[in-house]
């Protein structure tokens, strides 16, 4: 059940990501179609996030490509939000929720500018989208989880981007926030935006999202969420891990091999 | 104290010129330093500072001049080439980053002592004064060499205002940066060339083997005192000026002693007052908070104690004696009566021929501290599935530290009872 779409908004072809030469995702043809909220869903090590990464060029993959709107990153930077793992930072840094939330404005701003009235405002508005305004002056040192996360949100949200890619958005999150977070994206779909989102939770995902990829070191389905949410393909994507690819790229890894025979 | 304030009126031309060079080169590396420290590479900054010294002694060799341009130079390029060094073997091999900084350091160190070693035997006598790059040498910072390092270091300190916003967010989410098309490795790139730029002004101050300090120590002290970055970078600048000065006089009034460990000294000096003294992170904060949190649970337990003994009694407005509290809690005698006083004083009691009774503010607090020990301990039995004799330790701690706002979830969720776990009122 890999359903391709017409003109789609986001396309992986061929995708091989490999860490350590061990290929951790194998040759992903995926098509993404407009206005649509995506749940990426797998196990743990499935490579969800690796998938995200890799779109975003954080990660060199060993073959394929990635183009959005049907142009590659480099051109479409300015219409493209990326909220990376809560974790992924060190939150003990010297600056205020205001201050990461501005960041959300650098792209648009470009070399040596300053933040200009208009970038402030944005950041505020952004900051009350996701009810944190109150909290603009607040050291981010002394955020909880979730507060992160929003703030996080709000970062991308001040971007005013065209597709968001948001990973892990929910996780180590209270209920409230959870609830606060996906209101906020269905809106944001309503608005005709784009919004791809890893997430681990099997229960809450059908009622989330109107498009499921299922992912499990290769992709095993991708289409409306009521068609991939089967017990048959749930079982194929949870069912165990694929002990012979991951033999295989034990084997890349040990050999030194290269993931695709360069010409 | 004759040479102090010849060297602080500033009236000999040299002095000025010699302060105002150090003070540049220290505030310069400083700032610097910042992003180095919050990019977690203070390491990194210390393998260039050991690797400049080949480059110095090799520019000396090839020009035979000690001509601060050529010298700097030379420098730029081995401290340079360190660092792609350590990046190369991080990347290409199994050796860690760590392992790789301890490797380059002192390979090149090792072969700058050897270069050095080998001029200084040479009998060429324009070497002398090569060595002052081991361990600095502020005073010898006048003509030629004053003015290329006071605009190297000027050109810092402009190009970290100029990059402030990318610098800032490669410190802070390099991943985040790429995605919205920031030249990430072009970033990379400069603040590398910053760093190796600051050791090569700073080693005329500091030298080659203590730089390290320069560049990381003003920075982590300064983190200390604020949570705003751009205050940083004003402090850890100041830090370094002071330190800076301080090393000028030292090398002007001590012409025999190596400026470099008086400046680190004194550098360090400021660090650890700032991890004492700090608002907030410092040791003392961090001490004056622990005891506050004792003094206050020591102070609400007295209320607690007299609260539940009018309770017990059925009468809130009778006096008790000391004693009648440490029958029911053993707190040490002293403590307790230093605690009843202060509360005196605070007018949460009254002192009747030595017998103690709360004001009304008093048991209106003694009655919240028992309330909420009750609905804490309530929630545990409820929602924990904790057994009730389980749960008034925990609750000993929990009834001093609930906010108000916490208090009223408390009420809610628990749906306003009336009994607590072991069938007391909840008053």
């Amino acid at each position: 059940m890999i359903l391709q779409v017409e003109n789609p908004v986001v396309e992986v072809h061929d995708l091989t990501v490999s860490y350590d030469r061990k290929p951790v995702l194998w040759g992903i043809d995926l098509t993404l179609p407009a206005g649509a909220l995506v749940g990426v869903i797998g196990p743990n090590g499935a490579g969800k996030s690796t998938l995200i990464k890799a779109m975003m060029d954080l990660l060199a993959s060993s073959s394929g490509y990635v183009r959005i709107f049907d142009q590659p990153l480099k051109q479409v930077y300015n219409r493209i939000s990326y909220v990376p793992q809560r974790e992924s930072v060190d939150w003990d840094f010297p600056a205020s929720v205001f201050d990461v939330v501005l960041m959300g404005r650098y792209g648009k701003l470009g070399l040596f500018k300053r933040p200009r009235k208009a970038d402030k405002d944005a950041a505020m508005e952004a900051l009350e989208k996701v009810g944190m305004q109150s909290y603009a002056d607040r050291q981010i040192s002394q955020l909880s989880g979730g507060q992160q996360q929003r703030v996080f949100l709000a970062r991308a949200l001040a971007q005013n981007a065209d597709i968001y890619f948001m990973d892990e958005p929910f996780a180590g999150v209270d209920i409230a926030t959870e609830t606060a977070i996906i209101q906020l994206l269905r809106q944001m779909r309503d608005e005709g935006k784009t919004v791809i989102v890893v997430h681990h939770d099997l229960q809450s995902a059908s009622e989330y999202f109107d498009w499921v990829v299922l992912l499990n070191m290769r992709l095993v389905a991708s289409g409306p969420t009521e068609k991939v949410l089967t017990q048959e393909l749930l079982e194929q994507t949870y069912g165990g891990k694929l002990t012979l690819l991951s033999n295989v790229g034990d084997l890349l890894r040990k050999q030194e091999f290269p993931a695709r025979e360069k010409l | 104290m004759k040479e102090f304030f010849e060297f602080f009126s500033f009236a000999d031309a040299n002095i000025r010129y010699v302060t105002l060079g150090s003070v540049l080169l220290a505030s310069s590396s400083a700032v610097v330093g910042c992003f180095t420290l919050l990019r977690k590479r203070a390491l990194v900054g210390d393998a260039v500072a050991h690797a400049v010294l080949p480059g110095v002694c090799l520019a000396f060799i090839l020009s035979g001049t000690k001509n601060p341009f050529i010298l700097l130079i030379g420098a730029f390029v081995t401290g340079w080439l360190s660092l792609v060094a350590i990046d190369f073997i991080t990347s290409r091999s199994r050796i860690k980053e760590d392992t790789a900084i301890g490797l380059v350091l002192s390979v090149f160190f090792g072969i700058g002592i050897l270069l050095l070693t080998s001029i200084q035997h040479s009998g060429n006598a324009a070497q002398s004064g090569l060595d002052k790059f081991l361990f600095g040498k502020a005073a010898s910072l006048v003509g030629e060499d004053l003015i290329t390092f006071s605009v190297v270091a000027v050109l810092l300190l402009i190009a970290v205002i100029l990059y402030y916003k990318e610098l800032t967010l490669l410190c802070f989410d390099q991943a985040y940066a790429r995605t919205i098309g920031f030249p990430v490795r072009g970033l990379e790139l400069l603040l590398t060339t910053l760093t190796v730029f600051a050791v090569v002004v700073g080693i005329q101050a500091v030298g080659v083997v203590l730089m390290a300090a320069m560049l990381i120590t003003p920075a982590a002290a300064a983190r200390f005192w604020t949570e705003n970055l751009k205050v940083m970078l004003v402090l850890a600048a100041f830090m370094g000026a002071f330190s800076g000065i301080a090393g000028a006089f030292v090398s002007y009034t001590a012409p025999a002693m190596p400026t470099g460990p008086w400046i680190v000294l004194i550098v360090s000096m400021i660090a650890i007052l700032s991890f004492a003294l700090a608002p907030r992170r410092g040791w003392i904060a961090r001490i004056l908070r622990q005891r506050r949190n004792k003094t206050r649970i020591l102070e609400e337990n007295l209320l607690k104690l007299l609260f539940q003994l009018g309770e017990l009694r059925q009468d809130y407005e009778a006096s008790r004696s000391l004693d009648d509290l440490l029958e029911r809690r053993s707190i040490p005698p002293k403590q307790a009566l230093r605690g009843l006083q202060k509360l005196k004083r605070q007018g949460y009691l009254k002192k009747e021929n030595q017998r103690w009774l709360l004001t009304t503010e008093g048991e209106k607090r003694g009655r919240r501290v028992v309330r909420l020990h009750r609905l804490w301990e309530l929630y545990l039995t409820q929602y924990l599935n904790l057994a009730s004799d389980h749960v008034h330790e925990d609750a000993e701690t929990i009834e001093h530290i609930i906010t108000p706002e916490l208090e009223q979830k408390l009420l809610e969720e628990l749906n306003y009872p009336d009994l607590d776990p072991h069938s007391a009122r909840i008053p």
